[in-house]
């Protein structure tokens, strides 16, 4: 990459330092041996990459794909819809906007924090229900992998709706006065014309959404409890808890990898259906 | 339709009028498009033209006023519910579609193998043939416009709307399409309702026009009769140059200069190729008057000259 831009030095000084050197050390300390009381040592070894095979991590990579595909199809699905009512709601669009990104506003710490408020045994929502005598015992909302994809995708939808806005935005209106000129009725103009014409903001929302769901640790941790180990608390296990800190890169790079064939493979498809 | 309409009216607009917010764009607009005709609404931007278009296309409702397709009433009626096609200004070509994908979008109803067929013909009518798997970002304005055609004359509307169709062309090309369009009504005899703001396209192509102005109808006829019979002084000036003597006008070119006749200042000559344009101004009254003549080296502005015209050739307006 050529700087052409001496205003761009500053950006890229920050991204090399930020990105890149951490970047690098993991990559080095994935090949080292764990110390006693974590930190890493010599000598150089392949163990930690050979440690993977375990089919114990095999499990929790595909339940941490699995759950950020759900939350990302579940995002998809309410988002869409969302971003297609604000991008046709004329001069009320910037107030729906600033409600979508209304919760950055407080910490998502404090946001997950008061899902278990809402969710927990002696929770908002099941006094409320028992004391309307809809239910006798409390559900068991919180601590399983409902809770997660629900905190994921309470989270994350924000992502998905404004990538969806911005080409929902874009679109011609001509064309669907086109479309139903041409005898398509209103559900068969949205999925003929204005879903296809999307297909760019649906990718970029997917992977908006998609990558921080597949590495978030602190959601599961908090609304999954003990029983959902993903593979972002499995890395942030090795680093307190476990201090290996070899494994804890040997994961981490592990994820990057499989994430960005991922990534690779979704945007070639996405350009052959386009 | 009603009783007392033409048999051979397809499309008619009773007392049409759209208001928006602070004006009223159609005021009271009654029309009897003839089948199998090319109609144009002529008249400047603003003038309410497009807002019929889309009245009868069903993009708007109308304010009062009814709207009757082949003796059905269409103006509660969705767009897709009403058979008529409308080639838009910008085209509206979706962009994600072959020409093919374009051109089909409306057939989806219909039996595979008749889809086939009537593509086949209808990019063979506008020559797309070789195109057909190429996206509109690849093809020419000339292309796309036809894309845009063929699309809604692939669905045998009874009225084909065409809302500018020229004005995204460049000029040479545009005189060209005009012919071409032409030939192609005649051809697939499917009725157009052609709007434009260009007298000159109106009355190459038209079998009639009509005249608006400020949502209001001026005139309806032939092009002859509106160019040379106009009934209003605003479809006089709009279809032409006109000289207003004595509140009797007269074309430019039905002014001769020759030994006697009305005194006149030339003022200014303007060579214009194939004729010559001379401006002059009335000795008596001071009118300023205009004429074309073959050949205007024999005149240079100071001369004094005669004009005189045809009696036939005077246009009175009310």
């Amino acid at each position: 990459m050529k700087l052409r831009n001496p205003f761009l030095a500053p950006t890229a000084i920050l991204m090399a330092i930020t990105m890149l050197a951490p970047l690098a050390i993991v990559v080095v300390y994935s090949f080292m041996t764990r110390g006693a009381y974590g930190g890493v040592e010599l000598p150089w070894t392949l163990e930690n990459f050979t440690r993977l095979w375990d089919p114990v991590y095999g499990i929790i990579f595909l339940r941490s794909f699995w759950i950020a595909a759900v939350a990302t199809a579940l995002c998809l699905v309410l988002g869409f819809p969302l971003a297609l009512f604000i991008a046709r709601s004329g001069s009320r669009k910037n107030l729906y906007l600033s409600l979508v990104i209304l919760p950055f506003w407080t910490s998502f710490l404090i946001r997950t924090y008061a899902w278990m408020f809402l969710l927990r045994d002696t929770g908002i929502v099941n006094s409320v229900l028992q004391s309307l005598r809809i239910i006798r015992e409390p559900l068991p909302l919180l601590y399983n992998d409902g809770a997660v994809i629900l905190g994921l995708v309470y989270g994350f939808l924000p992502f998905m709706v404004l990538p969806l806005f911005a080409t929902l935005e874009r679109q011609d209106p001509s064309l669907l006065e086109a479309a139903a000129d041409l005898g398509a009725r209103p559900w068969d103009a949205l999925l003929r014309v204005t879903l296809p014409l999307c297909a760019p903001g649906i990718r970029a929302g997917a992977i908006l959404v998609f990558v921080p769901c597949l590495g978030t640790y602190l959601t599961s941790d908090l609304l999954g409890g003990s029983k959902t180990v993903l593979i972002g608390n499995l890395v942030q296990n090795q680093f307190t808890a476990s201090r290996d800190w070899p494994f804890g890169a040997a994961l981490s790079l592990a994820l990057m990898t499989i994430a960005m064939v991922l990534l690779f493979a979704a945007r070639r498809g996405g350009e052959e259906l386009l | 339709m009603p009783p007392e309409t033409l048999p051979d009216t397809v499309l008619g607009l009773r007392h049409l009028s759209k208001d928006f917010a602070t004006q009223r764009a159609v005021n009271d607009v009654s029309l009897e498009i003839p089948r199998g005709a090319f109609f144009s609404l002529l008249g400047p931007s603003g003038c309410g033209k497009t807002t019929i278009l889309r009245m009868v296309a069903g993009f708007e409702t109308p304010t009062s006023g009814e709207v009757w397709l082949n003796g059905q009433r269409i103006d509660a009626l969705p767009p897709y519910q009403r058979n008529v096609n409308t080639v838009f200004q910008s085209y509206a070509l979706f962009p994600h579609l072959t020409v093919q994908g374009n051109v089909e979008f409306g057939l989806r109803r219909s039996v595979v193998a008749e889809v086939e067929k009537r593509v086949r013909e209808v990019l063979r009518q506008v020559r797309l043939e070789a195109k057909a798997s190429r996206k509109p970002s690849e093809l020419s304005g000339g292309e796309r416009q036809r894309v845009a055609l063929a699309r809604a004359i692939v669905l045998q509307p009874d009225v084909l709307l065409l809302d500018e169709p020229l004005s995204a062309l460049d000029p040479q090309l545009r005189k060209q399409v005009r012919g071409e369009l032409r030939d192609l009504q005649r051809r697939v005899g499917v009725t157009f309702l052609f709007v434009t703001h260009d007298q000159e396209e109106a009355l190459s192509m038209s079998d009639q026009i009509a005249v608006m102005n400020a949502g209001a109808l001026e005139q309806v006829g032939t092009p002859r009769e509106i160019y040379s019979r106009p009934r209003t002084r605003f479809v006089a000036d709009f279809l032409g140059a006109m000289n207003w003597i004595d509140g009797i006008g007269v074309r430019p070119e039905a002014v001769s200069i020759c030994p006697e006749g009305r005194k006149a200042v030339v003022t200014g000559v303007t060579y214009l190729g194939s004729f010559c344009h001379i401006a002059m101004s009335l000795v008596e009254g001071g009118e300023a008057i205009h004429a074309q003549v073959a050949d205007g080296a024999a005149f240079t502005p100071g001369q004094t000259v005669c004009v005189t015209w045809n009696r036939q050739d005077e246009v009175r307006v009310s």
